[in-house]
């Protein structure tokens, strides 16, 4: 008879909801069905019953085949490359569980590591930009019961966090929102009329590469000073306006996302959204939030900010220090630099978003890649570690995007024999032990 | 003052980190001892003398201390890095951190630096004939103090985000900027002799920025107030006066509010 698991955790996106309730078998090893789920999420859960997963770890051969080894081949090779090579960089850590990324931390302080996480191509920028001027935000629960004034920045929740806007940002009755989407205005700042502009009460297209300028026109008028005719495509007149309304909010949340972080100025475009923020609160009530894409990223943050006070790209090269340089100690940039010997990636897929040459110079070192499935990443690898889906065939703990931690549930037994990512860690962790205890460096 | 030479002699694998390769690590030292100072490649510990030749012996202070370093350096990252004295003299391209967290003494790179050269600047002279990378004077992630003394030139081009949270001090550029140039600067001066691509002084407190070429897209915080004659590094001419950032907090004095200056060259 199959079961009905409730408030299962959705391991997708960094919106990480909390209500699926996915149908079982009577064994404990298929997903039958999944409910509450986007299409992400479901797919996600669907993906565990599919055809073809791999189960034991592949190593690639001088032809460019695979062959199938034991895991403690695997494992074996693993540690030895990590101790043989004089800097390595472990990418990825946002698909996983809190857990697993402090054991992976540990090999990485034994071995000199570099830990990055998918900030590096994703929210890095906003990581720096609160790193130089800080950030006053909140959390969801609080946006889904106070905000009524919301502005999208450079995101686009209805296709990359389908349920947010249903569950925090436009939709929700909360305590002081009761009237719902009634009761909140919601604006989209986009170069792009996007899908989540067409929700949007107001709908303000800047001209690509000038959210800056237009950030700064905005503070400039919240301070009653005079501006150009048109800042990045935007009439003055509507600017004046949007921030006289932003400043008779009851509690404003601004959200952005890619469309800050990755365009012409990067940090600096979040610095001054953040900015922006501050100034609002001189007025009333003003958060911002990022919008952060892989369910665990925040995770990795959280963990590798707790540990060595620096949220991603966190050089151990030395051992008794923890260094930190965007630009430098970053993935793509040590990869294009040639700056690492071996690559440890883990729980993401570098392979599928990386610059192309940064990619080229990866295939060129001692690579091993921990993930569920295959893809682009352990194509190119050395050694392909299969491992359980963590947040489906084993718990752990995750981080919301406004950094509320959520224990996230097992439903399924993973496929017989696969070991989950912290049994993994933990095994590797061992052999580098044994292995330096033996004179390694 | 005693002369050390340093040549390079092998190539890193990786980068080389030459924290050792300054005044102040060489002072009191003959070229053995300055052969054993440590130089790290990842997480492996080497020496100076494993990279360099050493010849001549260093002054029995930092200050009485002159080194030159001729061979390629485009993979050594931190040389004269923290100097507080003396002189040192590098022959060739370098890598990051060149002349970051310097407080005396004169530096001068015959070629190109790569990012993160002459961070948070206290003092000295740092001279770059050659182009620079990004994050020029700049202050370390995280830090609110960019550059906060000295001079820093640049015969060439350097990147984006020079001069970021610039405090002090006094930087030339004599050819372009890319993006962002004095961003959150308090204080300081910053001579720009050829273009900038855009946002220059965005969320600018106070300080000096002096353009002599054209600037892509003015930042909308930025307001004209006039037209000045001033002499600047040696030039006189006529500027125009804007005062900004508009959008960002300004300090008070005598009841006045305290303005960041942009001057553009008529």
């Amino acid at each position: 008879m199959p079961k009905e698991v409730t408030d299962v955790i959705c391991p997708f996106c960094g919106t990480l909801c909390d209500d699926l309730i996915v149908t079982v078998s009577d064994d404990n090893k298929t997903i039958l069905g999944v409910k509450n789920a986007c299409a992400i999420g479901a797919e996600k859960f669907n993906h565990q019953r599919q055809p073809g997963r791999v189960k034991r770890p592949r190593m690639r051969q001088a032809d460019g085949s695979y062959k199938e080894i034991t895991y403690d081949e695997a494992i074996d090779w693993t540690a030895n490359m990590l101790v043989k090579s004089r800097k390595t960089l472990m990418y990825g850590w946002a698909s996983t569980s809190c857990q697993a990324m402090s054991i992976g931390h540990e090999i990485a302080e034994k071995v000199g590591g570099i830990v990055d996480n998918c900030a590096t191509v994703c929210h890095g920028s906003s990581l720096i930009a609160i790193e130089d001027v800080g950030v006053p935000s909140c959390t969801l629960g609080e946006i889904k019961n106070r905000a009524d004034r919301v502005v999208f920045w450079g995101c686009n929740p209805a296709h990359a966090h389908p349920r947010h806007m249903s569950r925090y940002s436009i939709f929700p009755r909360g305590f002081f929102t009761v009237k719902g989407h009634k009761g909140r205005k919601i604006y989209c700042v986009d170069c792009r009329y996007t899908d989540t502009a067409k929700c949007a009460d107001e709908f303000i297209q800047v001209q690509q590469g000038f959210d800056y300028e237009l950030l700064n026109a905005f503070r400039t008028a919240a301070r009653g000073e005079a501006l150009p005719d048109t800042v990045g495509g935007v009439p003055k007149e509507k600017i004046y306006e949007i921030v006289e309304d932003l400043k008779t909010a009851r509690f404003g949340i601004i959200f952005f996302g890619m469309g800050l972080t990755h365009t012409m100025g990067r940090n600096h475009n979040i610095d001054i959204a953040i900015n922006l923020t501050r100034d609002m609160n001189d007025h009333t009530k003003f958060a911002i939030m990022a919008m952060r894409g892989h369910w665990n990223v925040t995770g990795s943050g959280q963990v590798l900010g707790w540990q060595y006070g620096f949220p991603y790209a966190v050089d151990l090269s030395r051992r008794d220090q923890a260094r930190h340089q965007t630009g430098e100690t970053t993935s793509v940039d040590l990869l294009n630099r040639s700056e690492v010997e071996a690559c440890f990636y883990i729980a993401t897929d570098p392979g599928a978003h990386f610059p192309v040459d940064a990619m080229i110079s990866s295939s060129r070192k001692p690579t091993v890649t921990i993930d569920p499935h295959i893809n682009c990443t352990t194509e190119i690898s050395d050694i392909h570690i299969p491992v359980a889906l963590v947040g489906v065939e084993v718990g752990g703990c995750a981080y919301r995007m406004d950094n509320v931690p959520i224990e996230t549930r097992k439903v399924v037994d993973p496929p017989e024999g696969v070991l989950t990512d912290e049994e993994l860690l933990t095994r590797i962790n061992h052999r580098v032990d044994e292995l330096m205890a033996k004179g390694g460096q | 003052m005693n002369t050390v030479t340093l040549t390079v002699k092998k190539q890193p694998e990786l980068y080389l980190e030459c924290e050792n390769v300054n005044p102040d690590a060489f002072a009191g030292k003959k070229a053995d001892d300055i052969a054993k100072l440590g130089a790290y490649q990842g997480k492996e510990m080497s020496t100076v003398g494993d990279y360099f030749t050493i010849t001549g012996e260093a002054g029995a202070t930092a200050a009485d201390t002159k080194i030159i370093v001729n061979g390629d350096c485009t993979k050594m990252k931190y040389l004269g890095a923290k100097m507080t004295a003396g002189e040192m003299i590098v022959n060739s391209a370098c890598d990051m951190y060149t002349g970051s967290w310097m407080k005396g003494g004169k530096l001068t790179i015959n070629g190109d630096v790569h990012s993160f050269c002459g961070l948070a600047l206290a003092g000295g002279e740092f001279t770059i004939n050659g182009n620079a990378g990004n994050y020029l004077g700049a202050a370390y992630r995280g830090d609110w103090r960019g550059m906060s003394g000295g001079v820093l030139r640049v015969k060439g081009n350097a990147g984006s985000d020079v001069a970021s949270f610039m405090t002090g001090g006094e930087m030339i550029i004599g050819g372009d900027v890319d993006i962002h140039l004095g961003t959150h600067m308090e204080g300081g001066k910053i001579i720009l002799k050829g273009n900038a691509n855009r946002r220059v002084g965005g969320q600018l407190v106070k300080g000096e920025i002096y353009v002599f070429g054209k600037i892509n897209v003015m930042m909308p915080g930025y307001k004209p107030v006039g037209e000045v004659d001033l002499e600047v590094d040696g030039t006189k001419a006529t500027f125009v006066e804007y005062i900004g950032d508009l959008g960002e907090r300004h300090p008070k004095r005598k009841g006045e509010v305290v303005y960041g200056k942009l001057f553009m060259k008529k």
